[in-house]
């Protein structure tokens, strides 16, 4: 496949070759691999991108209750306390937490969202493309674009680590949603390629190591709080990288890295929910009160 | 091996929460099992082993296996209140914790069917993560069919050729055939086929292998 890639470097690689940008070289690539026209892809993605506008903001405007009782309502309050006007991460953060916090709500009782890469780390990559889209006026066929660029991050992180909780713990899961947030961000921003890439590096090495420990099992606690500050990693990664700031480890490196991390963590702290937060005295006590 | 992933497995499934496998896999489980019934269910038994039958609850397993067997896909909404659709539509259903063996995937399920005529039919699956699954029984018959490309399953007589019938008319089609197993227990007069091809598989196919005499029974499955 001319536009096939599987490496940062090979990724990079490409775009030069061919002049284009990352999400660019992602649709060719869709296109190969699908058979589907380049028009055909973007719709399919135009269908997600509904769905993650909407999953970021449904909790703002209902009252959400997860299967398990654990969250629901967080949304809501963080969206009052913003408008008291004393936040402290400033009104752009808050508005991205609120999306990532609501979208786990609705992830948590049922509702549609799009798995990105998993639903346990569904609030990261809508609420970092659908938040900053907004604030700078950006269109629909940006924050498209935008959905394309973090894929690109995401099949390399899936093909040669993994993006599974039970295999590499939540680094995998929310570090693996946040690199690819970040990417996106990156190129809806303007910035370039290698800043893309950067930034990926950033969110994996800020959350290495970072455990997956559900409580009862549930895709509730600790995974909203942690899509929560999975948004902020995006962000704050997307914005070091566009100041200049890049990684000294390349990308490839340091997702090779996290999957011989997320192998060295014992049993207990991978989706078993039997370490971590998951084994604490409440987190126990929560277990036998949803299960008896 | 290292797969290409589309941006689809990245960005997707589209799909009810709360969790891949625990949601979107049992309902992509239900769904092939109903499909794979060929007719009404009246009646199921949901068998769940490992972590299916220690949080299927929490997880709204029950509910997606339930969505599946009425047809729903992951993503649509009505999977929320599946039980009192299915109940509306007369059809029973229950859930049993069990251990169908210590080799079994953690996440499995085997789904005892009564259908419409009042024959019975047997699933067993498993979801593997992602929200993509693998079937690992029909009808007694073990198999491991994961769903990466479109497949015909049959159920066809033990005689000399039968199965050159099948073959036959895929390339008559135009389908190229990329693999398939056969097994055939002792004692049986009949062979199950697993034919897994290269292009889409239209409906109009199961109808051409229907009208086979050798063909008792035949299943055909999109990728999941």
């Amino acid at each position: 496949m001319k536009f096939n890639f599987t490496s940062g470097a090979e990724l990079l690689e490409k775009c030069k070759k061919y002049e284009m940008s990352m999400h660019e070289i992602c649709l060719e690539r869709e296109a190969e691999l699908s058979g589907l026209s380049k028009e055909e892809v973007r719709e399919k993605m135009r269908v997600s991108l509904n769905i993650m506008k909407s999953s970021t903001e449904r909790a703002t405007k209902e009252d959400i209750k997860s299967v398990g009782g654990l969250i629901g309502g967080e949304a809501k309050k963080l969206t009052t306390f913003r408008n008291n006007g004393k936040s402290v991460c400033g009104t752009l953060m808050n508005k991205a937490l609120v999306a990532a916090m609501g979208t786990m709500e609705v992830n948590a009782s049922m509702g549609l969202i799009v798995a990105a890469p998993t639903a346990g780390s569904c609030g990261i990559l809508p609420a970092a493309v659908v938040t900053i889209g907004k604030e700078y006026g950006l269109n629909d066929e940006d924050m498209i674009d935008a959905l394309f660029a973090a894929s690109a991050i995401g099949a390399i992180i899936t093909r040669n680590a993994t993006v599974a909780g039970a295999e590499g713990g939540c680094q995998a899961e929310t570090g693996a949603a946040a690199a690819m947030a970040a990417a996106g961000v990156v190129e809806m921003m303007g910035g370039t390629v290698e800043q893309a890439l950067h930034a990926a590096s950033h969110c994996l090495q800020n959350v290495m190591g970072l455990v997956c420990d559900p409580i009862a099992g549930l895709v509730e606690a600790p995974c909203q709080g942690r899509n929560a500050i999975g948004v902020a990693n995006a962000l704050i990664s997307a914005e070091l990288c566009l100041a200049g700031i890049l990684n000294i480890i390349p990308f490839d490196e340091t997702v090779d890295a996290m999957y011989k991390v997320g192998k060295s963590l014992p049993m207990e702290l991978r989706e078993t929910a039997l370490g971590g937060i998951a084994a604490t005295c409440t987190g126990c006590s929560l277990t036998t009160k949803i299960f008896g | 091996m290292a797969k290409d992933y589309s941006v689809f497995d990245i960005v997707g499934p589209n799909m009810i929460g709360p969790s891949s496998s625990h949601t979107a896999g049992a309902a992509r489980l239900g769904k092939a099992a109903s499909k794979i019934a060929g007719q009404p269910v009246k009646e199921v038994k949901f068998l769940l082993h490992g972590s299916f039958a220690e949080t299927y609850k929490g997880h709204g397993t029950d509910k997606a296996l339930v969505g599946g067997i009425l047809g729903f896909q992951p993503d649509d909404a009505r999977i929320r209140n599946s039980f009192d659709i299915a109940t509306e539509s007369g059809i029973k259903f229950e859930f049993i914790k069990t251990d169908l063996g210590e080799n079994e995937h953690p996440n499995s399920v085997k789904m005892e069917m009564t259908l419409a005529d009042g024959s019975k039919s047997t699933v067993r699956g498993a979801s593997i993560g992602g929200g993509n699954i693998k079937l690992t029984e029909i009808d007694g018959l073990g198999l491991d069919f994961n769903g990466s490309r479109p497949a015909v399953i049959l159920e066809i007589k033990d005689i000399p050729g039968a199965v050159s019938f099948v073959t036959g008319l895929l390339a008559h089609n135009n389908k190229n055939i990329a693999t398939m197993s056969t097994n055939s227990p002792v004692g049986s007069d009949y062979t199950f086929v697993t034919i897994e091809t290269d292009e889409k598989l239209e409906a109009d196919i199961l109808d051409q292998l229907k009208k086979f005499e050798v063909v008792a029974k035949a299943v055909v499955l999109d990728k999941f």
